[in-house]
């Protein structure tokens, strides 16, 4: 089927609608989901199709958000609950990390978690520091829960219906300055991205970059910039950081020797560490030059325009970064 | 008594097998020599003093309702007819354990028997309850949730989000506190604004299923009978059992120890006596050789399953990393 150029919340909302329409047990819990149509507006028409039974407007209680969806994912339901934001899913971390994430291994598979907390991420537009954060890293800590975050319409699109119909608990997070960018997205349902898979968005030979979310984007405008100085980047969007797959970046690392990892996320034991890591542990061999960062600054977000933006990675940082070790 | 004797036979049956199952296993955890300690780790919850809660409330139950509690889990997964050999395999970490030695004293579970689990963080499975009842809601099923809930756990903020969703949803669970009077050590008026827990109903526009004597199985049995018609056609309610437990909080506890006269008082009105007496008061003295009968058999049974533990194989490598995902 041919594909649509619709936006990242377009997108989203139509793997919801899709896999609702596809599975009575697929439902959808968490704040203003219903009349409200969504904070981001991604469930708007929701409650008109499905009623209040599959649509449930919840109270502010993430907690019992998180623990209900796992309670009812538990005994055969497939909850996609929301948090409107990802900082507010701090509140349900007792229930994603010690609930969620263990529960198949701790009673050695007698029940499954088939559920997906879907919250809103990213900095900037002076939300300020509690409401501005990148936190992907954190829950990619733990075995047992599936971490996704997609860089554009399609692969939301495919992902989501890929967690959707996972049997694991996913947390999947979206890109709030992602929601209004188009894209080309397949208009089928059968559509899928498959769970820790990654992607290689652009091909290049001196340098690989590799980044989720939002950073993708500053990467991809990097390898643009860079090209003009005759500088080929190749850019590998992971997608998932757990599980991890990093075949595409080791593939790529062995003809460019050379990596930068771009984060919308904090620097300090975050996900470039882990990519850096794992680079210099099977890597070592093709190794030219140390794996830089170009991460947010290791500050509280502050409200300020005017220094807010200078603690976000941007394309001209990662640009500058590459020059460091070409 | 109007109850049949059949019934309280086999009530008496399963409150002695508790008995006999957690004095057994303190004697194994504290076993004089190293080499006969087979229940390691820190952890062990005795449900002694507690049986007639735990009895008489899953005896009210039907097949396909659903129970979820604490960590003090050994004597609710015994009454809702776990295998006592599976549940002592369990504790020894043994491969053949209910949770394949993966969960331990603290994680008893059997999905077979809509067992949900035993859970370690406190409150922490008050909103799988919340959950798991939204799934009879969901597909109008004759089918409630039982949560057992610690005097301490409705301090948390689990408690409250928990219980006011199940409220909201007027979703069919029995909240069943079980107030054994002291949050680990610490009281509970020492601990609680509202000492009468079961008051907290109001707070929620639930119905208040008040205050029973926990120590009496028939008046559990008949609390929770009647709970469980209100739950399915009305929604929520809340009871507080008032109970005591003879040991500590758990094997490190020596406090509970000291207090002698409260315990006493509690031990007058032991369970499992206080059962025999109704027996032989309402059956006659004809009883009494039937009641040794059952208490030499329970102790057999214990016997076997901590044969059986012994004699079952440890997890290997490979079950390290099974299970982690479905």
């Amino acid at each position: 089927m041919a594909d649509k150029n619709i936006s990242m919340r377009d997108a989203v909302r139509n793997a919801l609608l899709e896999e609702m329409r596809r599975d009575e047990r697929v439902y959808i819990m968490g704040q203003e989901v219903g009349k409200w149509n969504g904070t981001h507006k991604v469930t708007r028409g929701f409650l008109d199709e499905f009623g209040p039974r599959r649509v449930k407007d919840a109270p502010i209680s993430e907690m019992a958000i998180a623990g209900a969806a796992i309670g009812s994912a538990m005994v055969g339901l497939r909850p996609v609950a929301e948090i409107m934001t990802i900082n507010f899913a701090f509140l349900a971390l007792d229930q994603l990390i010690n609930h969620a994430a263990k529960i198949h291994y701790m009673f050695d598979g007698q029940m499954k978690v088939p559920m997906v907390m879907r919250c809103a991420t990213g900095w900037g537009n002076q939300a300020t520091a509690s409401h501005s954060q990148t936190p992907e890293p954190i829950f990619a800590h733990f075995p047992g829960l599936y971490v996704g975050c997609p860089s554009n319409a399609r692969d939301a699109k495919g992902m989501l219906k890929a967690a959707i119909r996972d049997d694991n608990p996913v947390l999947f997070t979206e890109v709030i300055a992602l929601y209004p960018k188009p894209g080309p997205v397949p208009d089928d349902e059968e559509f899928l991205v498959p769970i820790g898979k990654s992607d290689l968005k652009r091909d290049g030979d001196h340098v690989t970059l590799v980044a989720y979310g939002r950073g993708v984007d500053w990467a991809l405008e990097a390898a643009k910039m860079l090209e003009r100085d005759g500088v080929r980047a190749a850019v590998v969007d992971l997608r998932w950081l757990r599980p991890l797959d990093m075949s595409i970046v080791f593939e790529s690392f062995k003809k460019t020797n050379r990596c930068v990892v771009v984060e919308e996320s904090l620097p300090h034991f975050s996900f470039g560490s882990e990519i850096a890591a794992q680079i210099q542990d099977k890597m070592f061999d093709y190794m030219d030059a140390p794996v830089k960062r170009v991460s947010a600054l290791d500050v509280p977000l502050p409200f300020a325009a005017e220094i807010e933006l200078m603690a976000l990675p941007n394309a001209q940082k990662v640009v500058d970064a590459v020059k460091e070790i070409l | 008594m109007t109850l049949p004797r059949e019934k309280l036979l086999e009530w008496y049956h399963q409150m002695v097998l508790i008995r006999h199952f957690e004095e057994r296993s303190l004697d194994i955890y504290h076993a004089p020599k190293p080499e006969d300690r087979h229940i390691g780790g820190v952890y062990l919850h005795v449900y002694n003093g507690q049986e007639a809660t735990g009895v008489g409330a899953l005896a009210a139950l039907k097949p396909q309702d659903h129970v979820i509690t604490a960590y003090r889990d050994h004597g609710i997964a015994i009454a809702r007819g776990v295998d006592p050999k599976r549940i002592m395999a369990e504790m020894f970490g043994k491969k053949t354990g209910v949770s394949g030695g993966k969960g331990g004293s603290m994680h008893i579970a059997s999905a077979e028997h809509r067992m949900w689990g035993g859970y370690a963080i406190v409150g922490g499975h008050l909103p799988l309850a919340t959950g798991i009842a939204m799934k009879a809601r969901y597909m109008d099923l004759d089918e409630v949730t039982l949560s057992f809930i610690g005097d301490g756990a409705t301090n948390n903020g689990y408690f409250h989000e928990a219980l006011n969703m199940s409220a909201v949803w007027k979703l069919p669970v029995i909240w069943l506190i079980e107030n054994n009077l002291y949050g680990m050590g610490t009281a509970v008026e020492d601990a609680s604004g509202q000492v009468a827990l079961h008051k907290r109903a109001i707070a929620y526009g639930m119905e208040d299923g008040g205050r029973i004597d926990g120590m009496d199985v028939t008046v559990v049995y008949d609390a929770i009978t009647q709970a469980r018609e209100y739950a399915i056609k009305h929604g929520p309610i809340l009871i507080e059992s008032m109970t005591y437990r003879y040991e500590g909080h758990g094997v490190s506890d020596k406090v509970a120890k000291e207090r002698k006269d409260e315990m006493a008082k509690f031990q007058d009105r032991d369970p499992i006596k206080l059962l025999a007496q109704q027996m032989h008061d309402a059956f006659g003295a004809g009883i009494d050789d039937e009641i040794k009968r059952i208490d030499a058999q329970a102790l057999r049974e214990v016997d076997e399953s901590v044969q059986f533990a012994l004699e079952s194989p440890d997890p290997t490598y490979a079950d390290l990393f099974s299970n982690i995902y479905a």
